[in-house]
Protein backbone atom coordinates (compact mmCIF):
# COMPACT_ATOMS: atom_id res chain seq x y z
CA UNK A 1 0.00 0.00 0.00
CA UNK A 2 1.70 3.14 -1.22
CA UNK A 3 -0.66 5.76 0.19
CA UNK A 4 -1.76 5.89 3.83
CA UNK A 5 -5.29 7.07 3.00
CA UNK A 6 -6.03 3.93 0.98
CA UNK A 7 -6.83 2.53 4.41
CA UNK A 8 -10.14 4.44 4.18
CA UNK A 9 -11.38 1.59 2.00
CA UNK A 10 -11.26 -0.95 4.83
CA UNK A 11 -14.47 -0.02 6.71
CA UNK A 12 -16.28 0.27 3.36
CA UNK A 13 -15.28 -3.27 2.44
CA UNK A 14 -16.20 -4.58 5.89
CA UNK A 15 -19.65 -3.01 5.84
CA UNK A 16 -20.26 -4.04 2.22
CA UNK A 17 -19.49 -7.67 3.02
CA UNK A 18 -21.63 -7.65 6.16
CA UNK A 19 -24.57 -6.41 4.08
CA UNK A 20 -23.75 -9.01 1.42
CA UNK A 21 -24.16 -11.70 4.08
CA UNK A 22 -27.53 -10.19 5.05
CA UNK A 23 -28.59 -10.00 1.40
CA UNK A 24 -27.92 -13.72 0.94
CA UNK A 25 -29.82 -14.44 4.17
CA UNK A 26 -32.94 -12.61 2.96
CA UNK A 27 -32.58 -14.37 -0.40
CA UNK A 28 -32.67 -17.74 1.33
CA UNK A 29 -35.70 -16.71 3.40
CA UNK A 30 -37.57 -15.67 0.26
CA UNK A 31 -36.52 -18.84 -1.59
CA UNK A 32 -37.83 -20.85 1.36
CA UNK A 33 -41.25 -19.20 1.07
CA UNK A 34 -41.35 -20.35 -2.56
CA UNK A 35 -41.30 -23.98 -1.38
CA UNK A 36 -42.92 -23.61 2.07
CA UNK A 37 -45.50 -20.84 1.61
CA UNK A 38 -46.42 -20.61 5.30
CA UNK A 39 -42.80 -20.01 6.36
CA UNK A 40 -42.63 -16.89 8.62
CA UNK A 41 -45.88 -15.69 7.06
CA UNK A 42 -47.03 -13.91 10.23
CA UNK A 43 -43.66 -12.28 10.93
CA UNK A 44 -41.96 -11.29 7.68
CA UNK A 45 -44.22 -11.40 4.63
CA UNK A 46 -42.69 -12.22 1.25
CA UNK A 47 -42.77 -8.68 -0.11
CA UNK A 48 -40.69 -7.45 2.83
CA UNK A 49 -38.12 -10.24 2.35
CA UNK A 50 -37.89 -9.49 -1.33
CA UNK A 51 -37.42 -5.73 -0.97
CA UNK A 52 -34.83 -6.37 1.75
CA UNK A 53 -32.99 -8.78 -0.55
CA UNK A 54 -32.87 -6.44 -3.56
CA UNK A 55 -32.19 -3.25 -1.58
CA UNK A 56 -29.34 -4.83 0.36
CA UNK A 57 -27.75 -5.86 -2.94
CA UNK A 58 -27.86 -2.32 -4.30
CA UNK A 59 -26.67 -0.75 -1.06
CA UNK A 60 -23.75 -3.11 -0.52
CA UNK A 61 -22.62 -2.81 -4.13
CA UNK A 62 -22.67 1.00 -3.87
CA UNK A 63 -20.67 0.87 -0.63
CA UNK A 64 -18.35 -1.60 -2.35
CA UNK A 65 -17.88 0.75 -5.32
CA UNK A 66 -17.05 3.58 -2.90
CA UNK A 67 -14.51 1.38 -1.13
CA UNK A 68 -12.95 0.38 -4.45
CA UNK A 69 -12.76 4.06 -5.44
CA UNK A 70 -11.06 5.11 -2.21
CA UNK A 71 -8.63 2.23 -2.58
CA UNK A 72 -7.53 2.79 -6.17
CA UNK A 73 -7.84 6.56 -6.41
CA UNK A 74 -4.66 7.49 -4.48
CA UNK A 75 -2.61 5.03 -6.56
CA UNK A 76 -4.06 6.20 -9.84
CA UNK A 77 -4.09 9.92 -8.99
CA UNK A 78 -0.76 9.65 -7.12
CA UNK A 79 -2.26 11.72 -4.37
CA UNK A 80 -3.75 11.07 -0.91
CA UNK A 81 -7.54 11.12 -0.47
CA UNK A 82 -8.72 14.73 -0.05
CA UNK A 83 -10.31 14.09 3.34
CA UNK A 84 -10.47 10.74 5.14
CA UNK A 85 -12.82 12.39 7.66
CA UNK A 86 -15.41 13.16 4.95
CA UNK A 87 -15.09 9.55 3.81
CA UNK A 88 -15.87 8.17 7.27
CA UNK A 89 -18.73 10.61 7.82
CA UNK A 90 -20.36 9.85 4.46
CA UNK A 91 -20.00 6.13 5.14
CA UNK A 92 -21.76 6.61 8.48
CA UNK A 93 -24.57 8.56 6.78
CA UNK A 94 -24.93 5.90 4.09
CA UNK A 95 -24.96 3.17 6.73
CA UNK A 96 -27.70 4.97 8.68
CA UNK A 97 -29.72 5.47 5.49
CA UNK A 98 -29.34 1.84 4.38
CA UNK A 99 -29.74 0.18 7.77
CA UNK A 100 -32.56 2.56 8.68
CA UNK A 101 -34.43 1.64 5.50
CA UNK A 102 -33.89 -2.08 6.14
CA UNK A 103 -35.19 -1.84 9.70
CA UNK A 104 -38.16 0.29 8.69
CA UNK A 105 -39.13 -2.31 6.06
CA UNK A 106 -39.49 -4.89 8.81
CA UNK A 107 -42.17 -2.64 10.34
CA UNK A 108 -43.93 -2.16 7.02
CA UNK A 109 -42.62 1.39 6.45
CA UNK A 110 -41.57 1.80 2.83
CA UNK A 111 -42.34 3.46 -0.46
CA UNK A 112 -43.78 1.36 -3.22
CA UNK A 113 -41.83 1.42 -6.46
CA UNK A 114 -39.66 -1.60 -7.12
CA UNK A 115 -36.05 -1.14 -5.88
CA UNK A 116 -36.91 2.44 -4.80
CA UNK A 117 -38.71 1.42 -1.61
CA UNK A 118 -36.47 3.56 0.64
CA UNK A 119 -38.52 6.08 2.65
CA UNK A 120 -37.97 9.68 1.54
CA UNK A 121 -35.64 10.55 4.44
CA UNK A 122 -33.47 7.57 3.49
CA UNK A 123 -33.36 8.63 -0.17
CA UNK A 124 -32.28 12.12 0.89
CA UNK A 125 -29.53 10.78 3.17
CA UNK A 126 -28.31 8.49 0.37
CA UNK A 127 -28.11 11.52 -1.93
CA UNK A 128 -26.26 13.61 0.67
CA UNK A 129 -23.78 10.81 1.38
CA UNK A 130 -23.18 10.15 -2.31
CA UNK A 131 -22.59 13.85 -3.01
CA UNK A 132 -20.07 14.00 -0.15
CA UNK A 133 -18.38 10.94 -1.64
CA UNK A 134 -18.28 12.53 -5.10
CA UNK A 135 -16.93 15.79 -3.68
CA UNK A 136 -14.21 13.96 -1.79
CA UNK A 137 -13.13 11.72 -4.64
CA UNK A 138 -13.38 14.46 -7.29
CA UNK A 139 -11.20 16.78 -5.20
CA UNK A 140 -8.65 13.98 -4.99
CA UNK A 141 -8.76 13.46 -8.74
CA UNK A 142 -8.54 17.18 -9.56
CA UNK A 143 -5.23 17.71 -7.78
CA UNK A 144 -3.75 14.43 -8.97
CA UNK A 145 -2.86 12.50 -12.09
CA UNK A 146 -5.80 11.92 -14.42
CA UNK A 147 -5.69 8.48 -15.99
CA UNK A 148 -8.34 6.86 -18.15
CA UNK A 149 -9.09 4.50 -15.26
CA UNK A 150 -9.81 7.10 -12.61
CA UNK A 151 -11.54 9.45 -15.08
CA UNK A 152 -13.89 6.76 -16.37
CA UNK A 153 -14.57 5.56 -12.83
CA UNK A 154 -15.47 9.07 -11.68
CA UNK A 155 -17.58 9.64 -14.79
CA UNK A 156 -19.53 6.45 -14.06
CA UNK A 157 -20.07 7.45 -10.43
CA UNK A 158 -21.20 10.99 -11.30
CA UNK A 159 -23.61 9.72 -13.94
CA UNK A 160 -24.99 7.15 -11.47
CA UNK A 161 -25.69 10.01 -9.05
CA UNK A 162 -27.34 12.16 -11.73
CA UNK A 163 -29.66 9.40 -12.95
CA UNK A 164 -30.51 8.52 -9.32
CA UNK A 165 -32.33 11.87 -9.13
CA UNK A 166 -35.18 10.32 -11.17
CA UNK A 167 -35.96 8.39 -7.95
CA UNK A 168 -37.56 11.61 -6.67
CA UNK A 169 -39.94 11.88 -9.64
CA UNK A 170 -43.05 9.73 -9.43
CA UNK A 171 -45.76 10.77 -11.90
CA UNK A 172 -49.37 9.69 -11.39
CA UNK A 173 -49.54 8.29 -14.93
CA UNK A 174 -48.29 4.69 -14.67
CA UNK A 175 -46.87 4.77 -18.21
CA UNK A 176 -44.75 7.83 -17.45
CA UNK A 177 -43.76 6.36 -14.09
CA UNK A 178 -42.36 3.29 -15.86
CA UNK A 179 -40.77 5.34 -18.66
CA UNK A 180 -38.60 7.31 -16.21
CA UNK A 181 -38.17 4.54 -13.64
CA UNK A 182 -36.05 2.75 -16.25
CA UNK A 183 -33.90 5.87 -16.53
CA UNK A 184 -32.57 4.86 -13.13
CA UNK A 185 -32.78 1.09 -13.20
CA UNK A 186 -31.65 0.35 -16.74
CA UNK A 187 -29.26 3.28 -17.19
CA UNK A 188 -27.56 2.23 -13.97
CA UNK A 189 -27.07 -1.48 -14.47
CA UNK A 190 -26.87 -1.64 -18.26
CA UNK A 191 -25.17 1.72 -18.71
CA UNK A 192 -23.17 3.77 -16.27
CA UNK A 193 -22.41 0.95 -13.82
CA UNK A 194 -20.65 -0.75 -16.72
CA UNK A 195 -18.27 2.23 -16.76
CA UNK A 196 -17.51 1.53 -13.10
CA UNK A 197 -17.12 -2.21 -13.73
CA UNK A 198 -14.86 -1.72 -16.77
CA UNK A 199 -12.59 0.74 -14.98
CA UNK A 200 -12.23 -1.60 -11.98
CA UNK A 201 -11.44 -4.43 -14.41
CA UNK A 202 -8.83 -2.29 -16.17
CA UNK A 203 -7.25 -1.33 -12.83
CA UNK A 204 -7.00 -4.95 -11.71
CA UNK A 205 -5.55 -6.04 -15.05
CA UNK A 206 -2.82 -3.39 -14.92
CA UNK A 207 -1.91 -4.45 -11.39
CA UNK A 208 -2.14 -8.19 -11.88
CA UNK A 209 -0.76 -8.65 -15.39
CA UNK A 210 1.63 -5.71 -15.74
CA UNK A 211 0.48 -4.98 -19.32
CA UNK A 212 1.17 -1.43 -20.54
CA UNK A 213 -1.28 1.19 -19.39
CA UNK A 214 -1.53 2.57 -22.94
CA UNK A 215 -3.00 -0.71 -24.22
CA UNK A 216 -5.28 -1.31 -21.24
CA UNK A 217 -6.72 2.18 -21.33
CA UNK A 218 -7.40 2.03 -25.04
CA UNK A 219 -9.42 -1.16 -24.47
CA UNK A 220 -11.22 0.58 -21.63
CA UNK A 221 -12.50 3.34 -23.92
CA UNK A 222 -13.52 0.84 -26.56
CA UNK A 223 -15.48 -1.20 -23.98
CA UNK A 224 -17.31 1.70 -22.40
CA UNK A 225 -18.04 3.10 -25.87
CA UNK A 226 -19.68 -0.20 -26.80
CA UNK A 227 -21.54 -0.15 -23.47
CA UNK A 228 -23.14 3.25 -23.94
CA UNK A 229 -23.67 3.08 -27.70
CA UNK A 230 -25.70 -0.09 -27.19
CA UNK A 231 -27.00 0.44 -23.67
CA UNK A 232 -28.70 3.83 -24.00
CA UNK A 233 -31.05 2.87 -26.83
CA UNK A 234 -31.04 -0.67 -25.42
CA UNK A 235 -33.33 0.77 -22.72
CA UNK A 236 -35.93 0.26 -25.43
CA UNK A 237 -36.22 -3.42 -24.48
CA UNK A 238 -38.04 -2.25 -21.34
CA UNK A 239 -40.36 -0.01 -23.37
CA UNK A 240 -42.07 -2.74 -25.39
CA UNK A 241 -45.17 -3.22 -23.21
CA UNK A 242 -45.54 -0.18 -20.96
CA UNK A 243 -47.56 2.09 -23.20
CA UNK A 244 -44.61 3.46 -25.20
CA UNK A 245 -44.69 3.59 -29.04
CA UNK A 246 -44.22 0.44 -31.14
CA UNK A 247 -40.93 1.67 -32.63
CA UNK A 248 -39.20 0.58 -29.43
CA UNK A 249 -39.65 -3.04 -30.55
CA UNK A 250 -37.12 -2.85 -33.44
CA UNK A 251 -34.91 -0.25 -31.71
CA UNK A 252 -34.87 -2.12 -28.40
CA UNK A 253 -34.33 -5.49 -30.09
CA UNK A 254 -31.36 -4.29 -32.16
CA UNK A 255 -29.57 -2.18 -29.58
CA UNK A 256 -30.10 -4.50 -26.64
CA UNK A 257 -28.73 -7.36 -28.76
CA UNK A 258 -25.65 -5.18 -29.22
CA UNK A 259 -25.41 -4.93 -25.41
CA UNK A 260 -23.69 -8.33 -25.59
CA UNK A 261 -20.73 -6.63 -27.34
CA UNK A 262 -19.19 -4.78 -24.37
CA UNK A 263 -19.40 -7.93 -22.26
CA UNK A 264 -17.82 -10.00 -25.00
CA UNK A 265 -15.11 -7.34 -25.31
CA UNK A 266 -14.51 -7.54 -21.56
CA UNK A 267 -13.95 -11.32 -21.68
CA UNK A 268 -11.61 -10.93 -24.65
CA UNK A 269 -9.83 -8.08 -22.90
CA UNK A 270 -9.40 -9.90 -19.59
CA UNK A 271 -8.14 -13.17 -21.07
CA UNK A 272 -5.97 -11.48 -23.71
CA UNK A 273 -4.23 -9.36 -21.06
CA UNK A 274 -3.89 -12.43 -18.84
CA UNK A 275 -1.98 -14.28 -21.59
CA UNK A 276 -0.02 -11.21 -22.66
CA UNK A 277 1.01 -10.23 -19.13
CA UNK A 278 4.50 -11.00 -17.98
CA UNK A 279 3.96 -10.25 -14.34
CA UNK A 280 3.54 -13.31 -12.14
CA UNK A 281 1.48 -11.65 -9.43
CA UNK A 282 1.29 -13.74 -6.25
CA UNK A 283 -2.41 -12.91 -5.67
CA UNK A 284 -3.83 -15.77 -7.75
CA UNK A 285 -7.25 -15.60 -6.14
CA UNK A 286 -7.69 -11.94 -7.18
CA UNK A 287 -6.79 -12.97 -10.74
CA UNK A 288 -9.37 -15.76 -10.56
CA UNK A 289 -12.16 -13.42 -9.44
CA UNK A 290 -11.15 -10.89 -12.11
CA UNK A 291 -11.26 -13.37 -14.99
CA UNK A 292 -14.35 -15.01 -13.48
CA UNK A 293 -16.20 -11.70 -13.27
CA UNK A 294 -15.61 -10.92 -16.95
CA UNK A 295 -16.63 -14.46 -17.97
CA UNK A 296 -19.76 -14.76 -15.79
CA UNK A 297 -20.85 -11.21 -16.69
CA UNK A 298 -20.66 -12.23 -20.35
CA UNK A 299 -22.93 -15.22 -19.74
CA UNK A 300 -25.24 -13.65 -17.15
CA UNK A 301 -25.66 -10.18 -18.62
CA UNK A 302 -24.78 -10.92 -22.23
CA UNK A 303 -26.04 -14.38 -23.17
CA UNK A 304 -28.92 -14.62 -20.67
CA UNK A 305 -29.91 -11.06 -21.51
CA UNK A 306 -29.96 -11.75 -25.23
CA UNK A 307 -32.00 -14.91 -24.66
CA UNK A 308 -35.19 -12.93 -23.95
CA UNK A 309 -34.46 -9.48 -25.32
CA UNK A 310 -35.89 -9.73 -28.85
CA UNK A 311 -39.38 -8.24 -28.76
CA UNK A 312 -41.07 -11.26 -30.34
CA UNK A 313 -39.44 -13.55 -27.77
CA UNK A 314 -39.99 -11.12 -24.90
CA UNK A 315 -43.69 -10.99 -25.77
CA UNK A 316 -43.90 -14.50 -24.29
CA UNK A 317 -41.13 -14.49 -21.67
CA UNK A 318 -41.79 -11.04 -20.17
CA UNK A 319 -42.64 -11.22 -16.49
CA UNK A 320 -41.63 -14.85 -15.99
CA UNK A 321 -38.84 -16.59 -14.10
CA UNK A 322 -36.62 -16.15 -17.18
CA UNK A 323 -36.12 -12.55 -16.06
CA UNK A 324 -35.28 -13.69 -12.53
CA UNK A 325 -32.67 -16.11 -13.92
CA UNK A 326 -31.02 -13.38 -15.98
CA UNK A 327 -31.12 -10.86 -13.13
CA UNK A 328 -29.37 -13.18 -10.68
CA UNK A 329 -26.44 -14.17 -12.91
CA UNK A 330 -25.98 -10.72 -14.44
CA UNK A 331 -25.70 -8.95 -11.08
CA UNK A 332 -23.49 -11.68 -9.70
CA UNK A 333 -21.05 -11.75 -12.62
CA UNK A 334 -20.80 -8.09 -13.44
CA UNK A 335 -20.95 -6.40 -10.06
CA UNK A 336 -20.74 -8.84 -7.15
CA UNK A 337 -17.71 -10.69 -8.54
CA UNK A 338 -15.97 -7.46 -9.56
CA UNK A 339 -16.28 -5.96 -6.09
CA UNK A 340 -15.13 -9.27 -4.54
CA UNK A 341 -12.17 -9.24 -6.96
CA UNK A 342 -11.07 -5.78 -5.84
CA UNK A 343 -11.54 -6.74 -2.17
CA UNK A 344 -9.48 -9.92 -2.70
CA UNK A 345 -6.77 -7.85 -4.38
CA UNK A 346 -6.77 -5.00 -1.85
CA UNK A 347 -7.13 -6.77 1.49
CA UNK A 348 -3.57 -8.17 1.74
CA UNK A 349 -2.21 -4.64 1.30
CA UNK A 350 -4.75 -3.20 3.72
CA UNK A 351 -3.76 -5.79 6.31
CA UNK A 352 -0.06 -5.39 5.53
CA UNK A 353 0.48 -9.01 4.49
CA UNK A 354 1.40 -11.11 1.51
CA UNK A 355 -1.68 -12.58 -0.22
CA UNK A 356 -3.18 -15.01 2.30
CA UNK A 357 -5.80 -17.76 2.59
CA UNK A 358 -5.87 -18.09 -1.16
CA UNK A 359 -6.95 -21.71 -1.29
CA UNK A 360 -10.02 -21.02 0.84
CA UNK A 361 -10.76 -17.90 -1.21
CA UNK A 362 -10.60 -19.92 -4.45
CA UNK A 363 -12.86 -22.60 -2.97
CA UNK A 364 -15.32 -19.86 -2.18
CA UNK A 365 -15.06 -18.64 -5.81
CA UNK A 366 -15.83 -22.06 -7.24
CA UNK A 367 -18.62 -22.95 -4.82
CA UNK A 368 -20.31 -19.57 -5.11
CA UNK A 369 -20.00 -19.38 -8.89
CA UNK A 370 -21.18 -22.95 -9.44
CA UNK A 371 -24.12 -22.41 -7.10
CA UNK A 372 -25.11 -19.15 -8.83
CA UNK A 373 -24.91 -20.87 -12.21
CA UNK A 374 -27.03 -23.76 -10.94
CA UNK A 375 -29.57 -21.30 -9.52
CA UNK A 376 -29.68 -19.57 -12.90
CA UNK A 377 -30.23 -22.87 -14.72
CA UNK A 378 -33.08 -23.91 -12.42
CA UNK A 379 -34.79 -20.52 -12.78
CA UNK A 380 -34.27 -20.66 -16.55
CA UNK A 381 -35.95 -24.06 -16.76
CA UNK A 382 -38.74 -22.80 -14.49
CA UNK A 383 -39.12 -19.77 -16.74
CA UNK A 384 -39.26 -21.78 -19.95
CA UNK A 385 -41.89 -24.14 -18.54
CA UNK A 386 -43.83 -21.16 -17.16
CA UNK A 387 -43.65 -19.34 -20.51
CA UNK A 388 -45.04 -22.33 -22.33
CA UNK A 389 -47.80 -23.25 -19.89
CA UNK A 390 -48.92 -19.75 -19.03
CA UNK A 391 -48.18 -17.53 -22.01
CA UNK A 392 -48.67 -20.10 -24.78
CA UNK A 393 -51.20 -22.58 -23.33
CA UNK A 394 -53.01 -19.94 -21.25
CA UNK A 395 -53.07 -21.95 -17.99
CA UNK A 396 -53.66 -19.82 -14.91
CA UNK A 397 -50.72 -18.37 -12.99
CA UNK A 398 -51.21 -20.21 -9.69
CA UNK A 399 -51.73 -23.58 -11.40
CA UNK A 400 -48.55 -23.10 -13.40
CA UNK A 401 -46.58 -22.21 -10.27
CA UNK A 402 -47.44 -25.60 -8.78
CA UNK A 403 -45.75 -27.24 -11.77
CA UNK A 404 -42.53 -25.37 -10.98
CA UNK A 405 -42.06 -26.60 -7.41
CA UNK A 406 -39.13 -28.88 -8.17
CA UNK A 407 -37.17 -26.00 -9.71
CA UNK A 408 -37.86 -23.84 -6.66
CA UNK A 409 -36.52 -26.57 -4.36
CA UNK A 410 -33.33 -26.75 -6.43
CA UNK A 411 -33.03 -22.95 -6.39
CA UNK A 412 -33.22 -22.99 -2.59
CA UNK A 413 -30.50 -25.65 -2.48
CA UNK A 414 -28.30 -23.51 -4.72
CA UNK A 415 -28.92 -20.55 -2.42
CA UNK A 416 -27.71 -22.53 0.60
CA UNK A 417 -24.44 -23.24 -1.23
CA UNK A 418 -24.07 -19.53 -2.06
CA UNK A 419 -24.41 -18.83 1.67
CA UNK A 420 -21.77 -21.43 2.53
CA UNK A 421 -19.43 -19.91 -0.05
CA UNK A 422 -20.08 -16.40 1.28
CA UNK A 423 -19.06 -17.55 4.76
CA UNK A 424 -15.90 -19.10 3.27
CA UNK A 425 -15.13 -15.79 1.57
CA UNK A 426 -15.62 -13.83 4.80
CA UNK A 427 -13.35 -16.23 6.70
CA UNK A 428 -10.72 -16.09 3.94
CA UNK A 429 -10.75 -12.28 3.94
CA UNK A 430 -11.20 -11.36 7.61
CA UNK A 431 -10.07 -14.55 9.37
CA UNK A 432 -6.54 -15.22 10.58
CA UNK A 433 -4.01 -15.43 7.73
CA UNK A 434 -3.10 -19.12 7.81
CA UNK A 435 -0.83 -19.29 4.79
CA UNK A 436 0.81 -16.47 2.85
CA UNK A 437 2.41 -16.15 -0.56
CA UNK A 438 5.07 -15.97 -1.87
CA UNK A 439 6.39 -17.82 1.22
CA UNK A 440 3.90 -20.61 0.61
CA UNK A 441 4.92 -20.71 -3.05
CA UNK A 442 8.55 -21.12 -2.10
CA UNK A 443 7.61 -23.94 0.23
CA UNK A 444 5.92 -26.00 -2.48
CA UNK A 445 8.76 -25.27 -4.92
CA UNK A 446 11.27 -26.75 -2.51
CA UNK B 1 -8.56 -3.79 -35.37
CA UNK B 2 -7.65 -2.26 -32.03
CA UNK B 3 -3.94 -1.91 -32.93
CA UNK B 4 -4.68 0.85 -35.43
CA UNK B 5 -6.56 2.90 -32.85
CA UNK B 6 -4.85 5.35 -30.49
CA UNK B 7 -5.99 5.91 -26.92
CA UNK B 8 -7.04 9.49 -27.56
CA UNK B 9 -8.96 8.48 -30.69
CA UNK B 10 -10.76 5.80 -28.67
CA UNK B 11 -11.60 8.39 -26.01
CA UNK B 12 -12.96 10.86 -28.55
CA UNK B 13 -15.10 8.19 -30.19
CA UNK B 14 -16.46 7.28 -26.77
CA UNK B 15 -17.44 10.82 -25.84
CA UNK B 16 -18.77 11.77 -29.26
CA UNK B 17 -20.72 8.54 -29.74
CA UNK B 18 -22.16 8.54 -26.23
CA UNK B 19 -23.32 12.13 -26.57
CA UNK B 20 -24.95 11.29 -29.90
CA UNK B 21 -26.75 8.20 -28.61
CA UNK B 22 -27.81 10.02 -25.46
CA UNK B 23 -29.41 12.80 -27.50
CA UNK B 24 -31.24 10.28 -29.68
CA UNK B 25 -32.41 8.41 -26.59
CA UNK B 26 -33.54 11.59 -24.84
CA UNK B 27 -35.40 12.71 -27.97
CA UNK B 28 -37.21 9.40 -28.34
CA UNK B 29 -38.04 9.43 -24.62
CA UNK B 30 -39.56 12.90 -25.02
CA UNK B 31 -41.65 11.62 -27.91
CA UNK B 32 -42.66 8.55 -25.89
CA UNK B 33 -43.73 10.85 -23.05
CA UNK B 34 -45.95 12.73 -25.50
CA UNK B 35 -47.27 9.44 -26.90
CA UNK B 36 -48.10 8.00 -23.47
CA UNK B 37 -49.93 11.14 -22.36
CA UNK B 38 -51.85 11.64 -25.62
CA UNK B 39 -52.24 8.25 -27.27
CA UNK B 40 -51.67 5.13 -25.21
CA UNK B 41 -53.20 6.14 -21.88
CA UNK B 42 -56.45 7.82 -20.95
CA UNK B 43 -55.23 11.14 -19.56
CA UNK B 44 -58.79 12.45 -18.95
CA UNK B 45 -59.57 9.24 -17.09
CA UNK B 46 -56.59 9.76 -14.80
CA UNK B 47 -58.87 10.91 -11.99
CA UNK B 48 -57.84 11.70 -8.41
CA UNK B 49 -59.23 8.28 -7.53
CA UNK B 50 -56.91 6.49 -10.00
CA UNK B 51 -53.92 8.44 -8.65
CA UNK B 52 -55.00 7.66 -5.07
CA UNK B 53 -55.27 4.01 -6.11
CA UNK B 54 -51.71 4.08 -7.43
CA UNK B 55 -50.70 5.41 -4.03
CA UNK B 56 -52.50 2.53 -2.27
CA UNK B 57 -50.69 0.12 -4.60
CA UNK B 58 -47.36 1.73 -3.68
CA UNK B 59 -48.04 2.16 0.03
CA UNK B 60 -48.41 -1.60 0.44
CA UNK B 61 -45.64 -2.40 -2.07
CA UNK B 62 -47.85 -4.80 -4.02
CA UNK B 63 -45.12 -4.84 -6.71
CA UNK B 64 -42.88 -6.94 -4.45
CA UNK B 65 -45.16 -9.95 -4.97
CA UNK B 66 -47.27 -9.15 -8.03
CA UNK B 67 -46.25 -7.88 -11.46
CA UNK B 68 -47.81 -4.92 -13.25
CA UNK B 69 -47.45 -5.01 -17.04
CA UNK B 70 -44.88 -7.74 -16.47
CA UNK B 71 -42.68 -5.80 -14.05
CA UNK B 72 -42.42 -6.78 -10.41
CA UNK B 73 -41.67 -9.82 -8.32
CA UNK B 74 -43.30 -12.72 -10.26
CA UNK B 75 -44.40 -14.29 -6.93
CA UNK B 76 -48.10 -13.57 -7.49
CA UNK B 77 -50.35 -13.04 -10.52
CA UNK B 78 -50.18 -10.20 -13.05
CA UNK B 79 -52.29 -7.16 -12.13
CA UNK B 80 -52.09 -5.25 -15.42
CA UNK B 81 -54.94 -7.36 -16.85
CA UNK B 82 -56.72 -8.36 -13.64
CA UNK B 83 -59.70 -6.20 -14.60
CA UNK B 84 -60.11 -8.15 -17.84
CA UNK B 85 -59.54 -11.46 -16.05
CA UNK B 86 -62.36 -10.68 -13.63
CA UNK B 87 -64.68 -9.87 -16.52
CA UNK B 88 -64.65 -6.11 -15.93
CA UNK B 89 -65.34 -5.38 -19.59
CA UNK B 90 -68.70 -7.17 -19.55
CA UNK B 91 -69.73 -6.65 -15.95
CA UNK B 92 -67.88 -3.80 -14.20
CA UNK B 93 -69.95 -3.95 -11.00
CA UNK B 94 -69.49 -7.70 -10.68
CA UNK B 95 -65.74 -7.47 -11.26
CA UNK B 96 -65.41 -4.70 -8.68
CA UNK B 97 -67.35 -6.67 -6.08
CA UNK B 98 -65.35 -9.85 -6.77
CA UNK B 99 -61.98 -8.05 -6.52
CA UNK B 100 -62.98 -6.39 -3.26
CA UNK B 101 -64.21 -9.67 -1.85
CA UNK B 102 -61.01 -11.44 -2.85
CA UNK B 103 -58.73 -8.81 -1.29
CA UNK B 104 -60.81 -8.79 1.92
CA UNK B 105 -60.73 -12.58 2.16
CA UNK B 106 -56.92 -12.67 2.46
CA UNK B 107 -55.14 -14.55 3.84
CA UNK B 108 -57.07 -17.54 2.57
CA UNK B 109 -55.14 -19.89 4.83
CA UNK B 110 -55.29 -22.74 2.31
CA UNK B 111 -52.48 -25.11 3.37
CA UNK B 112 -49.55 -25.21 0.94
CA UNK B 113 -50.79 -22.18 -0.99
CA UNK B 114 -48.95 -18.84 -1.19
CA UNK B 115 -50.54 -16.44 1.28
CA UNK B 116 -51.43 -12.87 0.46
CA UNK B 117 -51.28 -10.83 3.68
CA UNK B 118 -54.28 -9.05 5.13
CA UNK B 119 -54.20 -5.34 4.29
CA UNK B 120 -56.37 -2.99 6.27
CA UNK B 121 -57.97 -1.04 3.41
CA UNK B 122 -61.01 1.21 3.73
CA UNK B 123 -63.92 0.97 1.29
CA UNK B 124 -62.64 4.14 -0.40
CA UNK B 125 -59.07 2.81 -0.70
CA UNK B 126 -60.39 -0.39 -2.26
CA UNK B 127 -62.39 1.61 -4.79
CA UNK B 128 -59.32 3.76 -5.58
CA UNK B 129 -57.18 0.67 -6.02
CA UNK B 130 -59.66 -0.97 -8.37
CA UNK B 131 -60.03 2.28 -10.34
CA UNK B 132 -56.25 2.18 -10.75
CA UNK B 133 -56.33 -1.46 -11.93
CA UNK B 134 -59.05 -0.61 -14.40
CA UNK B 135 -57.16 2.45 -15.73
CA UNK B 136 -53.91 0.45 -16.06
CA UNK B 137 -55.73 -2.37 -17.85
CA UNK B 138 -57.00 0.09 -20.44
CA UNK B 139 -53.48 1.25 -21.38
CA UNK B 140 -52.38 0.37 -24.91
CA UNK B 141 -49.54 -2.07 -24.16
CA UNK B 142 -48.95 -3.20 -27.75
CA UNK B 143 -51.07 -6.30 -27.21
CA UNK B 144 -49.23 -7.62 -24.16
CA UNK B 145 -49.89 -10.00 -22.42
CA UNK B 146 -50.71 -12.74 -24.94
CA UNK B 147 -53.68 -14.00 -22.86
CA UNK B 148 -55.42 -13.29 -19.58
CA UNK B 149 -53.88 -16.20 -17.65
CA UNK B 150 -52.19 -13.84 -15.17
Amino acid sequence: MKYATQRVALPFFALALALFALQVTFGILAATVYVLPEFLVDYVPFHIMRMSHTNLLIVWLLIGFMGCTYYLLPEEAESEIHSPMIAYVQLAIFAVAGAGALVSYQFGIHEGREFLEQPLWSKILITVSFLMFLYNSSRTLLVGRKTAINSVLMLGLWLAAIFWLFAFYNPGNLGLDKLYWWWIVHIWVEGVWELIMASLLAYLLIKLTGVDREIIEKWLYVIIGLALFSGLLGTGHHYYWIGAPAYWQPIGSIFSTLEVAPFFAMVMFAFYMFWKGRRNHPNKSAMLWTLGSAAVAFFGAGVWGFMHTLSFVNYYTHGTQVTAAHGHLAFYGAYVMMVLAVITYAMPQLRGRQPYNQILNMWSFWVMTSAMCFMTFTLTFAGVVQTHLQRVMGINYMEVQQQLELFYYMRLGAGVFVAIAAVMFLVAIFGPAREELPEGMALTAR
Amino acid sequence: MIEGLSRSAARNIFFGGSAFFFLVFAGLTAHSHYYIVNVSTNQEGLTPSVIAGKHVWEKHSCINCHSLHGEGAYFAPEIGNVWTRYGGEENPDGARASLKGWIRAQPLGVPGRRQMPYFDLSEEELDNLIDFFRWADAMDTQGWPPNKAG
